[in-house]
């Protein structure tokens, strides 16, 4: 680590104020200035970093400044590298680099609606996360009060850009979708049946999430970041309390790290189960979704068993978890996932011999490994597109050093393999939720409650079912947040459903979409 | 496709025959909290814990007027272990569907010690109306619905998990269609709206245009404690604080999110409303 400090100080003397690591695995590089385009070149071509995530922080009234913070991720190395960029109140705009970083496209212009800092040089600076019509309205700056009533919303829609040509037309579907799922706007170019391009239109679920998390105790905050997508409530909860446990230096009490990782592969589980039967469904294989469905009522069975609710909610708390198991719940884990690996080995069985259900699945809605690794893309769908990255292997946390377990890559990249990673999947969380309850130590379920110390940042990651899972924070005073950003997985991977449409035929697009499965919820907040 | 029918007859039917029998409920499963009024010595504590302030309280002159709404409550269970007394205990109950949001909402009034504690209780008043699912709800169906209601779901910024527990009404253990109750594509083709979130600004227009497209007689559903008040994420710059905030609502489910058979409860609760309705406003 010290030759990395060193490296960015000698080649960057004049950029680099200093060099600091606040939390064991963070590395926090404070710069002089807003442009951070010369050492983002350096920790991607010298280092092969991969962007995380860029976010920023209203730091005017205690310091003056805005900060930036580009987070980064470098093969081989468990730590976090984490630019922190300061942005003068009187010059509030900073460089762009979305040209370069398609990843961060989305995140800039996030920045930009929601802080009133320009993002120079965006190839496409137009509003995303507030959509066209909103006022000129900058939520997250602390002078912005949350419960501002705005009037309502007249003006300018958005305008997607038109396409022309003998036999080519538009298809706007959107926000209210057909089926029972989350709202969004996607808008179609078509020549015939094949599809030209895909125009997206997303944040119709933006329900001010990062600026609540300013507002309430973090006893409460807890439920809010379940609440950040309702399928990965788990996992968001994971990494909300990891973050404040990391600030605030508190050790998790080792059975309550166990009862973690249990709970979140089975949270991954129960999802990659229905996605099977969700895709099936998509080709019109309605059978192997009815037998899907049943799985996953037998797993939210073992939910409710472990946790008092079947999607996993009011279980996760700073410290550990609320409830301790007794001998009889853990018996419970077993009892279940016995019969879960049998019936979704059967239902892998039943889809791999419908040959008409193969022929829809494979070489459909194809993402190219290169365009994945340029993009960005994450979880799953990187995994099936040979982006092999896995937080649980990469920055272990809670137990998962202790276990041992695959991830599956694949570099076909089509709908097929995408279920086959989920499929895989399956099977190795089975297997490490085995191991874990046969390592499961006892002992407190919880660490006692303590004050959270104000003013300490730090930054946790969590795979959740979908993929990678950031969240930072900066505490605050009286037990209180005073930032939290949230990356969700999905905001990575949305553009990689626009590459892999192109040139399917417009039926195809609902069994591509739900073979990334991406939440709407986790993207807009 | 031998393999297929095998496995369709080795598992059988999977459907659970709710609501002729009670589901089989974890023993750990929260439903919603019950208060003992009377023996509660202190609401400060819960009310401090609750994420959602659906249990909240207002002091003057004296006299404590505390507030428990199920509307917000999203059944995490802190209330019960913040009030020492045993006064708040989680139970089992997921029927809470109402018709008048009203009925969601307990008050309690208490005289006060110097230090804050109750010293005694005044008034105790409301509480959620259960009402009976069942055969008469059948014959509601078939009578003014053709033995077929179409609902059309409509997500005005939910996190997802209401969603989840509504697709779950489809798999073969919920089961809805052995109501005659379908989800449909469009809200041309329903009779009710579904709708689940607490309204985002950036959704208000799409669902009010939802509501408009949706011939009528229709009814609406409010789903889960953001559909119903906003839920933790109440009313902001972002939201609408509730689906009632931007349409009419028929029937209120709370939960967080609502099991399958609340949702059931509820949906089978609204179609015995519209034959009330019916009753006192023929339809034109």
């Amino acid at each position: 680590m010290t030759t990395f400090f060193d490296e960015l100080h000698v080649l960057f003397p004049d950029l680099v104020r200093s060099v600091e690591e606040t939390v064991p695995d963070q590395v926090v590089v404070l710069l002089n200035g807003p442009d951070v385009t010369a050492i983002v070149r350096h920790i991607l071509t010298a280092h092969q970093g991969r962007i995380v995530t860029v976010f920023a922080e209203d730091r005017v009234n205690a310091e003056g400044v805005f900060y930036a913070y580009y987070v980064f991720d470098r093969p081989g190395d468990p730590s976090w590298v984490i630019l922190k960029a300061p942005i003068p109140e009187r010059f509030p705009c900073f460089t762009s680099l979305a040209a370069e970083l398609p990843a961060i496209n989305w995140q800039e212009r996030e920045i930009q609606d929601w802080f009133g800092l320009e993002a120079v040089g965006h190839p496409n600076p137009r509003r995303v996360a507030l959509h066209d019509n909103w006022p000129d309205v900058h939520p997250l700056r602390k002078s912005f009060p949350l419960d501002t009533v705005l009037p309502p919303f007249e003006g300018e829609r958005h305008v997607y850009r038109p396409t022309y040509g003998e036999g080519v037309f538009q298809i706007p579907v959107g926000p209210v979708h057909a089926g029972i799922i989350e709202p969004g706007h996607f808008n179609f170019a078509v020549a015939g049946e094949p599809i030209l391009y895909l125009q997206l239109r997303m944040f119709y679920t933006h329900k001010g999430t990062e600026k609540l998390f300013e507002s309430l105790p973090i006893h409460r905050a807890v439920f809010l970041a379940e609440s950040i997508s309702g399928d990965s409530a788990f996992s968001h909860g994971s990494a909300f309390c990891q973050a404040v446990e990391r600030a605030a230096e508190m050790e998790v009490p080792a059975r309550a790290q166990f009862l973690r990782t249990i709970l979140l592969e089975l949270e991954r589980i129960a999802n990659h189960v229905a996605d099977v039967g969700a895709i099936a469904n998509d080709v019109g294989f309605v059978i192997a979704n009815a037998h899907a469905g049943r799985v996953r009522e037998l797993l939210l069975g073992l939910n409710e068993t472990l946790t008092g609710s079947r999607v996993l909610r009011g279980m996760i708390a700073i410290g550990g978890v609320r409830r301790d198991w007794r001998p009889n719940q853990v018996e419970a884990i077993e009892k279940t996932l016995k019969v879960v690996e049998r019936e979704f080995r059967d239902l892998v069985a039943i889809l791999q011999s419908s040959d008409s259900t193969r022929d829809r699945l494979e070489h459909t809605g194809i993402l190219r490994p290169e365009k994945a690794l340029t993009l960005g893309i994450v979880g799953v769908a990187g995994r099936a597109s040979g982006v092999d990255c896995d937080i649980r292997r990469d920055h272990p946390y809670e137990v998962y050093s202790q276990l041992l377990f695959k991830v599956p890559v694949y570099r076909a990249g089509d709908v097929r393999h995408r279920m086959q990673v989920r499929i895989d999947e399956v099977g190795e969380s089975i297997q490490m939720i085995r191991a874990a309850v046969a390592l499961l130590p006892d002992g407190p379920h919880r660490a006692p409650t303590q004050p959270i110390p104000p003013g300490r940042c730090a930054l946790s990651a969590v795979e959740g079912w979908r993929g990678e899972i950031v969240h930072w924070v900066r505490t605050g005073e009286g037990n209180r947040i005073e930032r939290c950003k949230v990356k969700d997985p999905s905001i990575n991977n949305w553009p990689a459903i626009v590459e892999a449409v192109e040139g399917n035929i417009i039926a195809d697009f609902p069994v591509i979409n739900k073979s990334f499965n991406l939440s709407y919820s986790g993207t807009d907040r | 496709m031998f393999k297929i029918l095998q496995k369709s007859f080795s598992v059988g039917s999977a459907t659970a025959d709710y609501p002729n029998i009670s589901p089989r409920l974890a023993k750990q499963f929260r439903g919603c909290p019950e208060f003992e009024f009377e023996v509660w010595s202190d609401a400060r504590p819960a009310a401090e814990a609750c994420p959602t302030g659906a249990i909240a309280f207002h002091d003057s002159d004296g006299v404590r007027r505390v507030t428990v709404d199920y509307g917000r409550c999203i059944y995490c269970g802190e209330c019960e272990a913040a009030s020492v007394d045993g006064a708040v205990r989680m139970t089992r109950k997921f029927e809470l569907a109402a018709t008048d949001r009203r009925d969601l909402v307990l008050t309690a009034e208490y005289t006060l010690h110097p230090d804050g504690t109750h010293a005694g209780l005044q008034l105790a008043a409301n509480g959620p109306v259960l009402e009976e699912p069942g055969k008469r709800i059948a014959e509601a169906i078939q009578n003014l619905l053709g033995r077929s209601l179409a609902i059309r779901q409509v997500d005005a910024g939910s996190c997802n998990g209401c969603e989840q527990e509504i697709v779950a009404l489809n798999n073969p253990v919920h089961d809805i269609e052995r109501f005659g109750i379908h989800f449909v594509a469009s809200p041309r083709h329903a009779d009710m709206l579904l709708v689940t979130g607490p309204v985002t600004r950036n959704m208000e227009l799409a669902l009010r245009k939802t509501w408009a497209a949706t011939p009528d007689p229709k009814l609406v559903v409010a789903v889960g404690a953001c559909g119903i008040s906003g839920g933790i994420f109440g009313a902001n710059y972002a939201t609408m604080g509730g689906v009632d905030a931007v349409i009419p609502v028929d029937v209120y489910i709370p939960g967080c999110p609502p099991r399958p058979e609340a949702l059931l409860h509820g949906i089978l609760l609204a179609l015995g409303k519209t034959r009330q309705r019916t009753r006192s406003h023929p339809f034109q």
